[in-house]
């Protein structure tokens, strides 16, 4: 569902070199993990999934579309088919876990009544029922996390793309965040992740791809994290 | 539609509360802005006002001799009525210039006793011409000299002719007060440029702390008019409070100040204030409304892009 052609992409004037031809395929329901040392060009391949980034070659194909290819009018469409979760959070901070995660029902033109019924279901799946009234900065991070987790899935995206998601949680905040994506994987949607932390691609024993030097070093079918 | 308009406006207004401090800075700085252009707007109307009421009381007097025979009167009044520049002759006969004289000198009993000592009316009929416009009297002067010129040295009719002594006075009034109109323009022009853009860039400040929230909320796959409705809506709200606070705050001012522009510049301001409150309510509170909104469309046009 995902298709990487012969990807490149240099920033600078194109002196550095984030992505070198980088060419792999995720297919729908897997959980692909994304592993390797910082600045190995790991989120600058979600950045090109969701177009925030443009790769200076190759082509990345979401179904059969071009990515790059559509319309800047038609990119805010495009994105609420994927479910986004960041390091750091990203929430907005002048709403409540539930306005952060209707916000993106909001933004999708869901009706009252939908977003009445999924926020606070979505909000249960990530254990959060109690603090949905809470705004982020009287949340732990990993409660954000979740928080971001849920604003991801209420769309009932085809994919999640999580850029680090447990970078800034302690270990049990990043068990729990773990769980749920295995948790919404299982329910049948493609999760595509990055991380560094060994015990969690262990803890999830899918796919991982390695990257080394924005070159994609090896596509294991099941956990190995070799750096 | 309405459905999205309708979040637009709750996440505006919930915006305008959650960032009440926010709101109230740029608050501020708008109705300081606002103010300035107020009180360019009420100087202005006295300058033009004080300039209007000199111009209107600048006139040229003929005094004609106590004997001048009344059909050379009539026919002078008559000739400078048929000018086309002249707006309104007015003809005050001996008699009505004797009685004047007395009114005026009621309380100088020396004068009036002076008076009473003559046994004729000392005298002449006059009359006071106004013309359309300030410039114009030099025309209506040559004209009068012309006549003066013609008449036979031994049946004297014009004895005076007052233009010459007032011109120079009247003309450097005219002189200053145009000098200040143009100076408080170029003032309040500098000074307007200054608010708005201290308010421009208060409002790009306010959004600039909301640049991340933008960025998000467009990786959440919210459509432009989506993210940039709220802050317009608030950019609209910042104009409008500002303005009925400006509006609020010039009332008491000009309780104060309208009998003291009365007593110098022959308008109070109050009045002009209460009589024309529809117009000035329009000016300010338009202004305000449109510098609010372009200064955050812009603002946040600059968050967009990508």
């Amino acid at each position: 569902m995902i298709y990487f052609d012969n990807v490149s992409k240099l920033y600078n004037d194109r002196n550095s070199i984030a992505v070198q031809e980088v060419t792999f395929q995720v297919e729908p329901k897997e959980f692909v993990s994304i592993v390797g040392h910082s600045g190995a060009g790991k989120t600058t391949l979600l950045k090109m999934i969701i177009a925030e980034d443009k790769p200076t070659n190759g082509q990345v194909f979401f179904e059969s579309v071009d990515v790059h290819r559509i319309p800047k009018s038609r990119l805010p469409k495009y994105r609420r088919k994927i479910g986004t979760v960041f390091q750091d959070f990203k929430l907005l901070p002048h709403k409540t876990a539930y306005e952060n995660v209707a916000f993106a029902m909001e933004a999708n033109g869901r009706s009252d009544s939908e977003i009445s019924e999924n926020v606070p279901q979505a909000l249960a799946l990530v254990d959060l029922e109690d603090k949905i009234w809470n705004f982020p900065h009287e949340l732990s991070g990993g409660e954000k996390q979740r928080v971001a987790i849920a604003r991801a899935i209420v769309n009932q995206p085809d994919i999640i793309i999580a850029d680090e998601p447990t970078g800034n949680l302690d270990p049990i905040a990043t068990y729990e965040v773990v769980q749920i994506l295995r948790k919404i994987n299982d329910l049948g949607t493609t999760v595509i992740m990055t991380t560094h932390n060994k015990g969690v691609i262990d803890e999830i024993d899918r796919r991982v791809i390695t990257m080394d030097g924005g070159r994609v070093v090896r596509d294991d079918e099941t956990g190995k994290y070799v750096l | 539609m309405i459905t999205a308009l309708r979040r637009i406006t709750k996440a505006g207004f919930v915006g305008f509360w959650r960032n009440a401090y926010v709101s109230m800075a740029s608050i501020f700085v708008l109705f300081i802005a606002l103010f300035v252009i107020g009180v360019a707007l009420f100087v202005n109307q006295l300058l033009s006002t004080s300039l209007d009421t000199l111009q209107s009381k600048v006139d040229i007097n003929v005094y004609f001799v106590p004997d001048a025979p009344q059909e050379e009167i009539d026919r002078i009044s008559d000739a400078v009525r048929a000018l086309p520049d002249v707006s309104t002759v007015t003809y005050t006969s001996r008699e009505d210039a004797l009685a004047e004289y007395r009114e005026r000198n009621k309380d100088d009993t020396i004068s009036l006793q002076a008076l009473e000592e003559l046994d004729d009316n000392p005298l002449g009929a006059n009359i006071a011409i106004q013309a359309k416009e300030t410039s114009q009297y030099e025309y209506v002067a040559r004209f009068l000299d012309e006549q003066q010129e013609l008449e036979q040295p031994q049946v004297p009719v014009i004895d005076e002719i007052n233009y010459a002594r007032n011109k120079k006075s009247i003309d450097n009034l005219t002189a200053i007060i145009v000098a200040t109109q143009k100076a408080s323009l170029i003032v309040m022009a500098v000074l307007l440029l200054a608010a708005i853009l201290i308010t421009f860039n208060t409002i790009r400040l306010a959004i600039y702390t909301a640049r991340e929230e933008i960025s998000i909320m467009r990786l959440v796959g919210a459509g432009n008019m989506f993210i940039r409705g709220p802050f317009m809506l608030q950019g609209i709200m910042y104009g409008l409070i500002a303005g009925i606070l400006t509006l609020a705050v010039f009332y008491p001012i000009l309780v104060w100040l309208g009998p003291r522009t009365e007593a110098l510049f022959e308008i109070n301001l109050f009045n002009y204030y209460i009589v024309h409150f529809g117009e000035i309510f329009i000016v300010i509170v338009g202004i305000g409304v449109v510098l609010g909104l372009l200064s955050s469309t812009f603002a946040v046009a600059r968050y967009l892009k990508v």
